[in-house]
C-alpha cells in the first residue's frame, strides 16, 4: 500500500507502556495536505499516537510508514534519514513547559533549524520570520518559563514554525488557553491550512473540531479506533460520543427550571 | 502573610537563584571580562587551575588564588553578594563537615592545640591538633577555590557554548549528552519540587512542625523523582523531535583571538606558581 501521496500509513500498530496498552491494532492512512482531528478522552492513546507519528516512540507490533518509507528505530538511527524526517514533521507538545527548554525565546526558536543542519543565515531568517508571524519579537531575550501561558504556546508554535515542516502534529493545542489566545491559535491553524500543510490535531475539545479538521479519527477508552469520518457526521452520533467519554449527561438549573442534556464544554443548547 | 516552612523557603530560593543565574543565563549574557573570552580558553584555564589546586600543598598560594577570583568575578559582573552567599558559604558548610574529622588527633596526630577529652579510666584522648587544623584548612581552601572557579566558568559561559567547547576539546559525545541532560533534569526536578510544595501549601492551615515537614518530604521524595523523571523524559523527546542527536549546536561561531591565548597563558603561569611555590 506504499504511496508517496500518503504522509503516514499505519498498519495494525500496538503500543504498550509496561504491559499497559495505549494503542491496540490501529490502522490508519493520512494523505498529505489532510486536516485530521484525533478525538478521544484523556488516556485513550492520542498523545502516544502523535509520538509514534513523530518517530519518538516505536510500536511493539505493526508497521509505520512516513512519506512512503518505513519508520522504525533502525531507520531513525540513520542520520540522513532521521534529519530528512525531522525537517518534514513538527510536533507541538501539549505542555509548553516540556517543549521550551532553552534559556531564551530566541534560542528556542532557532533550536530546530540549527540542529537540523540549516545554514546560519537561513536559521536566523527563519527564526525572525516565525517570531514576527506570531508577534513575539519583543520576547526574544526573555526566558521561556517566565512567560504567560498564551505566550508560551506562541513560542512553542514559533519553535516549530521556524522548522517549516510539511506535517504539523498538535497535541491538545487549546488546552489551558484563554479565549483570545485560543481564537488566535485557530487563526494560525487556518493559515497552515491555506498553505496546504498536513495538520493532525489530538484533542478532546469538540467545539474546535469542525474548525480544525475535515476528517475525524475517534478513539475509545479501549485504545482502538472506533470511527473515522467527516466531523459533522461523527459529532452528531451522541451515543458514540457518550460511549467514548467525550460528552456526558449534564444536569443544571436555569432559575427554577432543572433539566439534563448531553453536554460538552461551551456547546450551545436551547431550552424547549 | 503566614511564614512558610524552612524547607519550602530553601527549595524556593534555591530554584529561584538557579533559574536566574544558570537557566536564564542572566550573568552569561552580560558584557564582562570572562564573558568576552573564548569558552575553550576558559575551559582549559579552569582545568589547569583545578589540577594545580589539587596538586598544591601550599595553603597560602591557594588562598591567594581564591582571593584573585573575587576581582575576576567583579570584572565579569557576577554579583558579589551572590558569589559569596551561593559559593563560599555552602562550600564552607559542606567542606567543613567533611574536614571536621581531620582536625582530631586520631586522624591527624600531632601537637595538641585544644584537648577535648583526656581521661585515664577508660583511656580516652581526643584533641584538635595543629597538623589537623592545617589539613582541614587545606581541604576547605581546595574545595572552596575549586568550586568558585567552576561556578565562575559556568556562570559566565552560555550552557550550549560550554557543551560545544567540551566537544571541540574532544570530550566524548556520550559524556556531553549526559551533562546536557543532567542540566535539564536539575531544572525539571527543582520545578517539580516547587510545585509539590506549593500544592501542599495550598491545602494547609497554620504552622507545620519542622519534624512533620521533614516526614512529608521523606514520603514525597519518591513521587518527586518519579514525576521529574517522567517530565525530563518528555523534555528529551521534545529535544529529539526538533533534531537534537546529542550534539550541541550554537549560532555563534567560536573565534580564538590573541587575548584568549594571553589569558590562558596567564592562568597556566598562575597554576605553575600555585604548584611550585
Amino acid at each position: 500500500m506504499q504511496d508517496g501521496n500518503y504522509a503516514f500509513e499505519l498498519e495494525q500498530i500496538t503500543y504498550a507502556y509496561h504491559q499497559q496498552i495505549a494503542l491496540k491494532d490501529v490502522s490508519l492512512t493520512i494523505r498529505q495536505g489532510e486536516r485530521i482531528a484525533i478525538l478521544g478522552a484523556n488516556g485513550s492513546g492520542k498523545s502516544t499516537l502523535l509520538k509514534i507519528l513523530d518517530a519518538l516512540y516505536f510500536p511493539q507490533s505493526g508497521v509505520v510508514r512516513a512519506f512512503g518509507e518505513i519508520v522504525n528505530e533502525q531507520a531513525m538511527q540513520d542520520e540522513a534519514r532521521a534529519l530528512a524526517f525531522r525537517r518534514r514533521v513538527g510536533l507541538v507538545f501539549q505542555d509548553p513547559d516540556v517543549q521550551l527548554f532553552s534559556p531564551t525565546v530566541w534560542d528556542e526558536v532557532t533550536f530546530a533549524p540549527l540542529h537540523l543542519g540549516l545554514a546560519r543565515n537561513e536559521v536566523i531568517a527563519r527564526a525572525e520570520w516565525a517570531m514576527e508571524l506570531l508577534s513575539i519579537t519583543h520576547l526574544r531575550d526573555r526566558a521561556p518559563y517566565r512567560l504567560s501561558g498564551g505566550e508560551k504556546k506562541k513560542v512553542a508554535l514559533a519553535s516549530i514554525l521556524s522548522l517549516q515542516p510539511d506535517v504539523w502534529l498538535l497535541d491538545e493545542p487549546t488546552a489551558s488557553l484563554d479565549p483570545r489566545s485560543q481564537s488566535r491559535l485557530l487563526d494560525f491553524m487556518d493559515e497552515l491550512r491555506r498553505q496546504g500543510k498536513t495538520i493532525i490535531t489530538a484533542t478532546h475539545d469538540l467545539d474546535i473540531v469542525e474548525e480544525i479538521a475535515d476528517r475525524v479519527v475517534m478513539f475509545c477508552e479501549e485504545h482502538v479506533v472506533v470511527a473515522d469520518g467527516a466531523p459533522r457526521e461523527l459529532l452528531a452520533d451522541y451515543a458514540r460520543l457518550v460511549e467514548c467519554n467525550l460528552v456526558h449527561e449534564h444536569r443544571h438549573k436555569h432559575g427554577e427550571i432543572e433539566h439534563a442534556h448531553h453536554h460538552w464544554h461551551r456547546a450551545e443548547h436551547t431550552h424547549s | 502573610m503566614k511564614a512558610r516552612g524552612f524547607l519550602f523557603k530553601t527549595i524556593h530560593d534555591f530554584t529561584d537563584t538557579l533559574e536566574q543565574a544558570l537557566f536564564a543565563e542572566d550573568v552569561a549574557r552580560r558584557a564582562g571580562v570572562l564573558q568576552s573570552l573564548d569558552p575553550r580558553a576558559k575551559l582549559l584555564g579552569a582545568l589547569v587551575l583545578l589540577i594545580a589546586i589539587s596538586l598544591s600543598h601550599n595553603a597560602l598560594a591557594i588562598l591567594t588564588l581564591a582571593l584573585l577570583t573575587f576581582p575576576l568575578a567583579l570584572a565579569s559582573r557576577v554579583p558579589l553578594g551572590f558569589y559569596l552567599k551561593r559559593v563560599w558559604i555552602p562550600a564552607s558548610f559542606f567542606t567543613g563537615l567533611i574536614a571536621l574529622p581531620a582536625l582530631s588527633s586520631p586522624l591527624t596526630p600531632g601537637a595538641p592545640l585544644v584537648t577535648l577529652i583526656d581521661s585515664t579510666a577508660p583511656r580516652l584522648y581526643l584533641a584538635i591538633t595543629a597538623p589537623g587544623v592545617l589539613t582541614a584548612l587545606l581541604l576547605w581552601l581546595r574545595a572552596g577555590t575549586s568550586i568558585s572557579i567552576a561556578v565562575l566558568l559556568v556562570l559566565t559561559t552560555r550552557w550550549m557554548t560550554l557543551l560545544q567547547a567540551l566537544r571541540i576539546l574532544r570530550v566524548p559525545q556520550a559524556f556531553v549528552l549526559i551533562l546536557g541532560m543532567t542540566y535539564r533534569y536539575l531544572f525539571v526536578l527543582l520545578h517539580t519540587a516547587n510545585h509539590l510544595f506549593l500544592a501542599r501549601q495550598s491545602r494547609l492551615v497554620g504552622r507545620v512542625a519542622p519534624a512533620e515537614e521533614r516526614r512529608w518530604l521523606a514520603a514525597t521524595a519518591g513521587t518527586l523523582f518519579a514525576k521529574s523523571y517522567a517530565l525530563s523524559e518528555e523534555v528529551y523527546l521534545a529535544m529529539q523531535a526538533r533534531g537534537f542527536r546529542g550534539e550541541a549546536r550554537v549560532l555563534q561561531t567560536l573565534t580564538w583571538r590573541a587575548r584568549d591565548g594571553l589569558w590562558l597563558a596567564g592562568w597556566i603561569g598562575i597554576a605553575a606558581l600555585v604548584v611550585w611555590s
